[in-house]
């Protein structure tokens, strides 16, 4: 007797109003439970799918480099690797900037300009990956084999330590290459969330702290970030998500090699790379198996981090509704 | 004091100036990107790319298979995942709406949202693929249902959710039953909402290559079956972008820029749809 | 109390309590919102054709009372009521009650006008399908609605423009013709005025004194000037306790109760 609702307590079936509400009520839920199932179902049938990878080579699949087709060894190492790599990457240059461009849109950008600017960035964050890697391939891997990456070889190279992470001839296509390209994807997806973020923060609060006195920055990096934080950092995972989760803008330019490099400059590949170069083409179920427990450890892992986005997201708004 | 002053507005300056630069250099590169995508994409945009079909390496001939393909799959994927979406979220904001199913299930359409479609195109794959044996334009359609129905759900629940408790329950105080209350008021009072977040949807799986690769596989020819193998435009650019041919190359650049295109437009109709609606 | 009510004769009863026979009865009435007891023991009738006007400070439960009348509260989770509230002899708190009927016998308007996003004539004509009215009566039933509502010569010429588009007034008004279309029995009125200006406001009122006649109807205002225009009776009502009841003329010129003398006397609330 604690949650009855219109709809549950609306009278006997008796009554044909009551009646249609319980079978559009009974449709909606069952809409609902779909929606549910579908999750599962795509947990449940990759493991069943990856079921006869694990059988055949246990945990030692995480953590194996070889992925020789001819020879059916098959190890999850190396585009977990390239997954990882790549994404952080992005992150490390689509955070900074993104939020660059959202203090801009906030702050220093002329008002009349503020909006379509705003837009330009939304709109730009609804092109398909496919669109950022065919450039990828045809202008932006030509250009860091011609200039960029002769460039990084010849200064970073030469550097103790950091040397060997660009080391090795210019091949263009390759881990950084696809590090950018997915920190291209993600920024307008960064700078757009936050700017949003960012416009949730009270006037009140922004007027008073320029009121103290404070600089823009100051008032951006003592009031508004901090305010905000939560839900910045849960913004940051969502975008993570997408960048390991993502396939075409990586497909095209990564190299598509099986092994682990020091040097970023070198071709690798990711997860979701190796399953669309290779799923069509994988001949005996073993190989098909262990592409889809590929699939499965990542589907585990933008999982975790959606979770943790969305738990972080949540509570940002929990607090906005106090 | 005068000394710090000019010290934390040269931080100033030089943070606004970095952010300045920032935006300045993100919509560079991403305008860079568009120019060279309209240069390239019209100048190879013509009519036979929409009335004939895929050609062989060399050879002349269009895009007409793929596009007609991807508008097929497209309403497919809309028909079956727009009702299940706007249902289910019509059960998260009105009968489900104090629930703890509906925080499950708002948890999970989260989790669908943002998670990599490739990941759709194995579970399509392993579901209809294994099962009936071979690839089909069907499964393609469902890979790329399954991308609609989050982001109808999400856009149904929150509009529904704007939708003032007062008026449902003028609705309600009329002796209307619930379902009509939602199909007759909410749906109507939520409806440029609603429209918006199925336009988004179309929009985003006008794109997705990923659902496609191993579930629609593609075809070289003209196909309206839905049980066989069926061409998209993101497949065929996916294809002729990655060959040494010129001509292949040329198609998949004409194929981006009318992908690009279409996105654009169903999302600024999309700002449209709610914009008029804020106005009245 | 009992021996006393059971000795009157029917005639004795007429002197001491001049009210007609009640609409509706309410009885031992309680209400939750989860733990929390929003109403204490309400006992109280509402006598056919006539205005009972609920006053009282911001929080005394007044609103939550109507909404129990046409079980509103029954769409939220952890809103409960006991006791009982009887119409036409049914007790409506009963499980199994079939609220569509009840909401359409028992009518309500609500605060801030609720125009249904639809035409002026599909507002109307919404509740007049819902129980079955013939097609070709719709036509006529809406505009006697809009004119019992005094609303038709203001929108005879647009009845398919939309019923937002009206005046915060005018949408009031449609709101009140879209109820009485329907013929309830029981009209609920929660401040319907609060949110208008004063020339609206003397429209409703003026209203309501026609709609008597036909309707028997409860108004929940805090605006003691409305209460005493509009009421033939009138409920103070404090923390969830009906303090007391009474004529309307009586209760404003001598409360029996210090606490009512003293709200009405502007002292609090």
């Amino acid at each position: 007797m604690t949650a009855t609702t219109d709809y549950e307590s609306g009278g006997r079936a008796a009554h044909p109003a009551a009646r249609s509400d319980r079978v559009f009520g009974t449709l909606t839920l069952a809409a609902a439970v779909i929606v549910l199932l579908t999750l599962l179902g795509v947990f449940v049938s990759l493991v069943m799918g990856a079921w006869p990878a694990f059988h055949e080579f246990g945990a030692k699949f995480l953590v194996t480099e070889k992925w020789n087709p001819v020879t059916e060894k098959f190890g999850a190492l190396a585009p977990l690797y390239g997954t990882v790599i790549t994404s952080v990457i992005a992150m490390l240059i689509a955070v900074p900037v993104g939020l660059g461009i959202a203090i801009f849109l906030t702050e220093t950008c002329p008002r009349p300009l503020r909006r379509p600017l705003g837009i330009a960035i939304e709109l730009l964050a609804g092109i398909p990956s496919i669109i950022y890697g065919i450039w990828g391939l045809f202008v932006f891997a030509p250009f860091m084999q011609k200039v960029v990456q002769p460039a990084l070889i010849a200064t970073l190279g030469k550097l103790p330590l950091i040397g060997d992470l660009f080391a090795g001839p210019p091949y263009g296509i390759g881990i950084l290459t696809a590090g950018l390209i997915l920190a291209m994807m993600v920024l307008p997806f960064i700078a757009s969330l936050a700017r949003d973020i960012f416009l949730t923060v009270p006037d009140m609060l922004r007027e008073s702290a320029y009121g103290l006195g404070m600089t823009r920055w100051e008032v951006n990096r003592h009031i508004v970030i901090p305010h905000v934080r939560t839900a910045l950092v849960g913004g940051v995972m969502l975008a993570l998500g997408r960048a390991l989760g993502e396939t075409m803008a990586v497909t095209f330019v990564i190299g598509n090699a099986h092994r682990i490099t020091t040097s970023i400059l070198q071709p690798g590949t990711t997860i979701s790379a190796a399953i669309a170069n290779e799923f069509t083409e994988a001949t005996t179920p073993l190989y098909t198996a262990s592409l889809v427990a590929l699939g499965l450890v990542l589907f585990i892992l933008t999982f975790i981090v959606l979770a943790a986005a969305q738990w972080m997201l949540r509570r940002m708004k929990a607090k906005a509704g106090v | 004091m005068q000394a710090r002053m000019t010290r934390r507005k040269a931080v100033n300056a030089l943070m606004m100036a970095l952010s300045t630069g920032a935006a300045g250099l993100g919509l560079l590169v991403l305008a860079l990107i568009l120019a060279h995508l309209i240069f390239k994409g019209a100048g190879a945009l013509n009519l036979a790319v929409f009335t004939q079909d895929t050609p062989s390496p060399n050879d002349v001939g269009g895009l007409r298979n793929a596009i007609v393909g991807s508008l097929i799959m497209s309403v497919i994927a809309v028909a079956i995942g727009t009702p299940i979406g706007i249902l289910a979220g019509t059960y998260m904001a009105e009968y489900g709406r104090f629930t703890k199913l509906t925080k499950v299930i708002r948890f999970v359409n989260d989790i669908l949202l943002s998670a990599p479609s490739i990941i759709v195109g194995l579970f399509v794959y392993q579901m209809l693929v294994v099962t009936l044996g071979h690839f089909s334009a069907l499964a393609g359609s469902v890979a790329l249902a399954i991308l609609v129905v989050p982001i109808v759900v999400r856009t149904t629940e929150d509009m529904l959710l704007l939708v003032p408790d007062t008026l449902r329950e003028a609705g309600l105080a009329m002796g209307a039953p619930r379902w009509l209350v939602i199909r007759q008021i909410a749906y109507k009072a939520a409806r440029a909402g609603m429209v918006t977040g199925v336009l988004l949807a179309i929009a985003r799986i006008s794109g997705e290559t990923a659902p496609l690769l191993f579930t629609a596989l593609s075809n070289n020819f003209f196909s309206a079956d839905l049980t066989r193998p069926m061409a998209s435009l993101p497949i065929t650019i996916f294809q002729f972008a990655l060959s040494p041919y010129d001509n292949w190359q040329a198609l998949a650049w004409a194929g981006a820029l009318l992908i690009t295109v279409a996105v654009l437009a169903l999302s600024i109709i999309a700002r449209l749809v709610t914009s008029k609606k804020d106005k009245s | 109390m009992d021996t006393l009510t059971r000795d009157r004769s029917p005639f004795t009863f007429q002197e001491v309590d001049p009210a007609p026979k009640p609409r509706i009865s309410i009885r031992n009435l309680e209400f939750f919102y989860g733990e929390t007891r929003a109403l204490k023991g309400i006992d109280l009738d509402l006598p056919e054709n006539q205005v009972t006007a609920f006053i009282g400070p911001s929080g005394c439960g007044k609103s939550t009372l109507l909404r129990v009348l046409n079980r509103m509260y029954d769409l939220y989770p952890h809103q409960r009521a006991t006791g009982e509230v009887l119409l036409d002899g049914e007790n409506i708190l009963a499980k199994g009650t079939d609220l569509n009927r009840l909401r359409a016998k028992v009518g309500m308007v609500f605060q801030k006008p609720t125009p249904f996003p639809m035409t002026i004539h599909e507002n109307i004509a919404f509740g007049l399908r819902l129980n079955g009215t013939a097609k070709s009566e719709i036509d006529d039933r809406v505009q006697a609605a809009l004119k019992g509502a005094a609303l038709w010569e203001e929108v005879k010429d647009k009845l398919n423009a939309s019923g937002q588009s009206l005046s915060g007034g005018q949408q009031q008004r449609l709101c009140i013709a879209r109820t009485i279309a329907v013929e309830p029995e029981v009209i609920l009125l929660d401040e319907p005025a609060s949110a208008l200006d004063p020339i609206s406001t003397a429209k409703i009122e003026e209203t309501i004194h026609q709609l008597k006649e036909r309707f028997t109807i409860a108004i929940v205002t805090h605006n003691m000037q409305q209460a005493s225009r509009v009421s033939d009776r009138t409920a103070f009502m404090y923390l969830g306790e009906l303090i007391e009841t009474g004529e309307t003329a009586q209760i404003f010129t001598r409360p029996r109760e210090e606490r009512t003398s003293d709200y009405i006397t502007g002292r609090f609330g």
